[in-house]
């Protein structure tokens, strides 16, 4: 067998690693706390399409495998941490490809008192950082890449539009899609191969409400979501919020998704009291971001898949 | 037949589509965005030889078909149908010319190809890389040109016509790749 060795050479090894410390750096000199927090936990995430590997007999109970180190990071700055980041595992079921591993290693931080604007020019600040190279930034958002890449408004336009538009240009589609679904095919397919050009990352803001996650809507549009991704070299790199800090809300998100996973035959996820009570006493006024540290470390590497910066993909774990 | 679920999926996985036998030719997973995952493929349907790109819905099951490559002798054409034989089993298969194609070219007789079988039935052909072809028919050669310089269109006793050097003469044995249809070599 000779799969006991790892998939990244011991160069590739040397060179994350002094990523790493310079991503440490980068937020010690911004006072930015780092943290830990548990990679197991009660409770897993009731997003719609997200699968976390359940661990049995986990404390007298039933366990998950975070999918994110959110809830509990907010539960710290609820707490009065200040901000903060941290660098972790994350598992999702399923998730195996040339970009994906069921195990990832994700920079995720938090800035109290940042919209996401601001966060989005300190996201950047830190690619600048490690780039050999100076990059530049440009920001574009969801409605203007969609009309500037595929001459479509993507909140006016119509499903049946949407379906012809995306059965032209993607081939033979399941039946039954949503509007967003079309939309994140389109995007991945013909847009975002195109974001982030060489030396310019491209950062995507004014996401459609109903892709908010965990994000505020826009108090000037609600039609739109205070979240951004990050895209550099056609890969996507980031995803951040100006963070929802409404409790009632935050519940009334949850339900709708457990609904709906009622309704399509999912199980229906406990709901984290733990989070909505932090929230209740009051998460600060931030903005957060989540960051897939091995895509990241395989661009500035110039490498082309995850396997090259991983010792060991799922398939040799 | 079985079905499988995206998860499953590699190049070479056969699969029924409309009711039709395909191979995944290229299988990519892709979450976009904070939504549902899916699997976009890339599938040759087997019958008419189109590539279709597809995308399933992550985890969706898919009916999987018994398509098998097979090594067989090819052993006589009757006019309508190519016969082959399994040389363990002794078992004959008839392929027609839909499902022999341009393999009909490179057929000789006794020599081991590689037989696809949908539900037992044969649906491709492929001969070996390399094949011996007599030349029936061709301009006389130029004698003494060995330099490669030039081509001429010579057509072998199987009916092929390769793009030979000026110097074959007509009787000769030459080796041909049959992937591309080149001429290789005297033999």
């Amino acid at each position: 067998m000779s799969n006991w060795k790892p998939t990244a050479s011991i160069e590739t090894m040397k060179a994350r690693a002094k990523i790493l410390a310079r991503v440490r750096e980068f937020f010690s000199e911004r006072n930015i706390l780092e943290v830990e927090t548990p990679l197991l936990s009660r409770h897993s995430v009731t997003d719609r399409y997200m699968k976390s590997f359940e661990v049995k007999d986990f404390m007298r109970g039933e366990g998950f495998l975070q999918t994110s180190p959110e809830y509990a990071m907010k539960r710290l700055l609820a707490a009065g941490s200040g901000s903060i980041f941290q660098i972790c595992k994350a598992f999702r079921q399923d998730e195996v490809g040339a970009r994906h591993n069921p195990e990832f290693t994700m920079l995720e931080w938090y800035v109290e008192g940042f919209d996401h604007y601001q966060l989005m020019e300190q996201v950047f600040q830190l690619l600048n950082t490690l780039s050999h190279k100076p990059l530049k930034l440009s920001r574009l958002s969801y409605q203007d890449v969609f009309e500037q890449y595929l001459k479509i408004n993507p909140f006016k336009v119509t499903v049946p539009q949407l379906a012809e538009l995306s059965g032209d240009l993607l081939g033979d589609l399941p039946e039954d899609l949503e509007s967003d679904d079309y939309l994140a095919l389109l995007f991945e397919d013909q847009i975002e191969p195109k974001l982030g050009q060489a030396n310019e990352v491209c950062f995507i803001y004014g996401y459609p409400a109903s892709q908010a996650a965990l994000a505020k809507l826009d108090p000037e549009s609600p039609q739109t979501a205070c979240r951004f991704e990050v895209y550099w070299r056609g890969v996507e790199l980031a995803n951040g919020f100006s963070e929802l800090t409404c409790v009632a809300e935050q519940r009334r998100r949850f339900e709708m998704d457990n609904a709906w996973r009622k309704e399509n035959g999912l199980p229906q996820m406990s709901i984290d009291e733990h989070f909505l009570t932090a929230l209740e006493v009051g998460l600060p006024e931030c903005a957060g971001v989540a960051l897939g540290l091995d895509r990241l470390i395989m661009i500035l590497l110039e490498l082309s898949d995850l396997t090259e910066v991983a010792a060991f993909p799922a398939d040799r774990a | 037949m079985g079905t499988i679920t995206t998860n499953d999926l590699r190049n070479g996985t056969k699969l029924i589509l409309d009711g039709e036998p395909c191979t995944v030719v290229d299988n990519q997973f892709v979450r976009p965005g904070k939504g549902q995952a899916f699997s976009k493929t890339k599938v040759l349907y087997l019958l008419t030889g189109r590539t279709v790109e597809k995308t399933f819905k992550s985890g969706e099951s898919i009916e999987t078909a018994d398509v098998i490559d097979t090594d067989m002798d090819y052993i006589y054409n009757d006019g309508e149908f190519w016969y082959f034989m399994d040389p363990n089993t002794f078992e004959q298969v008839q392929a027609d010319a839909n499902a022999v194609g341009d393999a009909k070219n490179y057929l000789i007789e006794q020599d081991k190809c590689q037989v696809t079988l949908w539900n037992g039935s044969p649906i491709g052909v492929t001969p070996p890389n390399f094949v011996i072809l007599e030349v029936t028919d061709t301009d006389p050669g130029l004698r003494g040109d060995t330099s490669g310089g030039g081509s001429k269109p010579a057509t072998m006793h199987t009916g092929a016509v390769v793009k030979v050097p000026l110097f074959v003469n007509i009787g000769d044995k030459l080796k041909v790749d049959t992937r591309n249809g080149e001429y290789v070599s005297r033999a």
